[in-house]
């Protein structure tokens, strides 16, 4: 069985699962009973002044019947007193002392705030911190959150801060409000951060009741934007973990965050250069009980392809993942049906006549309409495949005509080269 | 009449018994359900549809919340679509051609899903369709079954004086006398007309062409007049003792148990039903549910030569109906009073040759004579076609079938002002198929009186665009 344990920074944990900072990690009774059903680490929801919270707080988007692809909220840290909080960490970490338990910190921007708090959870024998420097709401306002992660100066500057006072490994978590992941993650290895943890949640508006008109969710009929999350969010997510993961001046490890369910999920960020994955939405939805399968599909599958742990499968993908420049305009594939599995439902030809490239026909074979791909005018893209409802029925086929491989970037070159007649 | 029912059953199991078969969606089964829906283009259950209901269309809206819309795409279509989500073969017809059949083995709940959008405008009271502006043309309709109610709907979409004869004193035809009551209550194909009758229809109930009311005064008081009649009573068995009291024909019998007073339903304990097509199904599964102890179909075929649904078969089964099959009625046997039934002389059959349309003969097998005990017959042998009535009609012809001859796509008789449709011209399907016919008449209708071309929806097989050839290159 692959060995699943994984260390993070010098953060040990038995599997790759932490919960994230959030309402699943809100006390202590919660992450014993988080432990309790598998997780292998827990970052606190995040510790600072105590805050009051709005009622209601979340908002979700469905897609058919399926409830919460989309999750946002506009609740805030912790509101529970510091010192709750602290002696809570002290009896789980006493309790689980082969579990990862993480701090999550947000205090005002002053370096003695920083150097106390860090201090003061220090004490309880946690084994790092993460520095939210994502929340994008409310906290943000206050010059909190968002604001620092948004700012890289300001992310290296807090950064810096906390290092002053930490003997334990410091976690980075980054916000996805910004133009370019990469800035802010450099701000914040350049501030000495041990690792990075992104994505936190994104800028939304979730929707409008279109009864009442207020949009979602109703504070006394008036709302905010919020933060979103869940599983619409991962291939945001993925795009900012494999930026990172490529980037040279980003060296230090990186936990995944943003919209895993599955083990699936999780195995897509660790191949993509995660080290380890945080899961909050999933919870939300479903419970604890969710990482059996984390665990147990992860297990089955790095068995199935050979990996010996987690960590030989950390970034196995990552290298596949170049700029557009770099990809082979050579490469050529085309749509087949398999006209035996085929029901007609012809979503292939509407969505080809209407949202492609006019490419499948309908045609008349023994006295049925089936949808016929023109292969001469077929561009590959994909979209009959991705519509078709039948397991197996639309393949992407290669057409490979010995032609090599070139790319925009060598195209391109060729084009600008001085000729022998220059 | 002295009937001899007795009252089998408590009522309260009988209306249980009676519940309708296929409830209706709960809010959350019918968006599940539409959400469940591929939504196919040029989509085979549209085909299917005598009607041609875009379902898709429909289907997509209940998901996205707009019922109004949704049940409007339906009556858009066929303005008997409350009626025919309750009462179609959906399992031979949209249901059966669903992508999701082939794919999973269980189609989307086409029907049911009609029927969640088309309750919620019947019981919201709203109407979906709008009558057009009058255009100083009357037409007459004879019969409100789903034929001539569509006829009527269409007519007054196009702002015609429409006028529709009933001899019955309820609208509907046979979706308000001939339905099983698990399937459907008098209630929808009455709710049905009234919306119709919203649109400036005209109803004379009670009144019956022929007797009521002459052909002349018809054709004098209407610029033109559709046939929507049906077709008459079951025919006779042409045996002995056919004319004993506990003699029924099906049709009456279902008539009886669409009133909701089971006493008045003419069933004794032990109930003999002649015939294997559904309304013979109907007959046996209603006898069944209200009490009666033994019901027996008797066909002189097997079971794979029935006429009746698949599924109506499997109902019949799960009522525990006794199917004698390759029997043949030969008499029936009276008490000793020589008044009332006792039994039900058969003998057995076995298979002839094929017979002109390929079908096989029958022929009694020399000495099987056995006798059933029955206090009840009833003949579900197939409707009569009305010859006389129509012979009555200057110009109006029927082929040797009995079916009244129209032109297919107008609905034209050899009147030229005459028009018809339904179970008298196709010789008894479905209702949807009724409804098809009207809308075509109605189409038919205004060509003729106006030389104008319209077409509903559905009116064909929307053709999104032809089928193409590949590209040449």
């Amino acid at each position: 069985m692959a060995d699943l344990s994984v260390d993070f920074a010098g953060i040990k944990s038995p599997n790759p699962f932490w919960l994230a900072s959030a309402p699943p990690t809100n006390m202590g009774s919660m992450v014993e009973r988080a432990f309790d059903a598998g997780w292998g680490g827990a970052v606190w929801k995040t510790l600072g002044e105590p805050i009051r919270n709005v009622c209601s707080r979340l908002a979700s988007v469905d897609m058919g019947p399926q409830r919460m692809m989309g999750l946002n909220n506009i609740e805030l840290i912790t509101d529970r007193p510091l010192d709750v909080n602290l002696r809570e960490i002290r009896e789980v970490k006493r309790k689980y002392p082969k579990h990862a338990l993480i701090v999550s910190l947000m205090v005002e921007s002053k370096r003695e705030a920083w150097h106390d708090i860090v201090k003061r959870s220090e004490d309880t024998g946690c084994d790092g911190f993460e520095l939210n420097f994502g929340c994008p709401h409310g906290m943000s306002e206050r010059g909190m959150g968002a604001a620092m992660g948004q700012v890289p100066d300001y992310t290296c500057m807090v950064t810096e801060w906390v290092k002053e006072a930490a003997t334990l490994p410091v976690i980075v978590k980054l916000t996805p409000n910004v133009t370019s992941i990469n800035p802010p993650a450099r701000a914040a290895v350049r501030g000495g951060a041990d690792a990075l943890s992104l994505i936190n949640t994104i800028n939304s508006v979730m929707g409008v009741n279109l009864d009442t008109l207020v949009p979602h969710p109703n504070v006394n009929g008036m709302a905010a934007h919020g933060g979103y999350c869940g599983p619409a969010v991962k291939p945001i997510a993925l795009n900012m973990v494999s930026e990172l993961a490529r980037d040279p001046e980003v060296s230090v490890p990186i936990s995944g965050i943003g919209g895993i369910s599955t083990w699936r999920d999780a195995a897509e960020f660790l191949a993509l250069g995660a080290s380890n994955v945080q899961v909050c939405t999933a919870v939300m939805h479903y419970g604890y009980r969710i990482v059996e399968d984390l665990i147990d599909g992860l297990s089955n599958y790095l068995d199935g392809k050979g990996y010996a742990s987690v960590r030989d499968f950390v970034g196995v993908s990552a290298p596949r993942i170049t700029d557009w420049g770099a990809l082979d305009l050579n490469y050529k594939t085309v749509a087949r049906i398999d006209h035996a599995k085929c029901i007609q439902c012809n979503l292939c030809h509407i969505a080809c006549e209407d949202g492609a490239h006019q490419c499948i026909p309908l045609v008349q074979m023994n006295g049925t309409r089936y949808p016929v791909v023109d292969e001469h005018e077929c561009v590959g893209c994909n979209l009959c495949y991705l519509v078709c409802p039948v397991p197996g029925c639309i393949s992407m086929v290669r057409l490979d005509d010995g032609t090599q491989p070139l790319t925009w970037r060598e195209l391109t070159t060729q084009r600008e080269a001085p000729t022998a007649g220059d | 009449m002295s009937t001899h029912q007795v009252t089998l059953l408590p009522d309260e199991e009988i209306e249980r018994n009676f519940r309708e078969i296929a409830p209706a969606l709960t809010d959350a089964e019918a968006l599940f359900e539409a959400n469940r829906c591929v939504y196919c283009y040029d989509a085979p259950c549209t085909h299917a549809c005598p009607t041609h209901i875009d379902v898709p269309s429909f289907i997509k809206k209940i998901a996205s919340g707009n019922l109004l819309g949704s049940a409007r795409a339906i009556f858009d279509a066929n303005p008997i679509g409350a009626t025919c989500a309750r009462v179609c073969p959906v399992e031979v017809l949209c249901e059966g051609a669903c992508v999701e059949k082939t794919l999973m083995h269980k189609p989307i709940e086409i029907g049911r899903l009609q029927r969640y959008a088309t309750d919620f405008v019947l019981a919201a009271g709203l109407d979906v369709l709008k009558a057009g502006a009058p255009n100083g043309k009357s037409v007459g309709v004879v019969g409100s079954g789903p034929a001539g109610l569509t006829c009527a709907t269409y007519l007054a979409r196009l702002g015609y004086d429409v006028t529709v004869y009933e001899r019955k004193q309820l609208p509907g035809g046979l979706d308000t006398y001939g339905m099983a009551e698990y399937k459907m209550t008098q209630r929808v194909s009455t709710e049905e007309a009234r919306a119709v009758e919203r649109l400036g229809v005209r109803f004379r109930l009670g009144v019956e062409v022929g007797r009521d009311i002459s052909f002349e005064e018809l054709e004098a008081a209407h610029d033109g007049v559709f046939l929507g009649v049906g077709l008459g009573e079951t025919g006779r068995l042409d045996i002995p003792g056919e004319e004993l009291e506990g003699v029924y024909d099906a049709l009456y019998v279902i008539e009886r148990i669409k009133s909701r007073r089971w006493e008045t339903v003419p069933l004794g304990r032990a109930v003999a039903v002649v015939g294997a097509g559904n309304t013979a199904i109907d007959a046996v599964t209603q006898a069944r549910r209200l009490g009666a102890e033994r019901v027996m179909l008797v066909y002189r075929r097997g079971p794979a030569e029935m006429p009746a649904y698949e599924y109506e078969y499997t109902l019949a089964k799960q009522d525990a109906v006794e199917f004698l099959w390759q029997t043949a009625p030969v008499e029936v046997i009276a008490d000793a009073g020589g008044k009332r039934v006792a039994g039900l002389r058969c003998v057995r059959t076995e298979p002839g040759e094929p017979d002109a349309s390929g079908r096989r003969s029958v022929r009694p097998v020399e000495g099987s004579e056995f006798d059933v005990p029955a206090d009840t017959v009833i003949k579900a042998t197939g409707q009569q076609k009305m010859r006389e009535f129509f012979a009555s009609v200057p110009g109006v012809g029927v082929d040797s079938a009995g079916h009244v001859q129209v032109d297919p796509e107008t609905m034209r008789t050899g009147n030229p002002k005459f028009f018809a449709g339904g179970d008298c011209v196709n010789g008894g399907r479905e209702a949807v198929d009724a409804s098809q016919m009207g809308k075509l008449a109605a189409q038919g209708i205004h060509l003729a009186l106006t030389g104008e071309r319209v077409e509903f929806a559905g009116a064909r097989v929307p053709l999104h665009e032809e089928t193409q050839n590949l590209k040449a290159h």
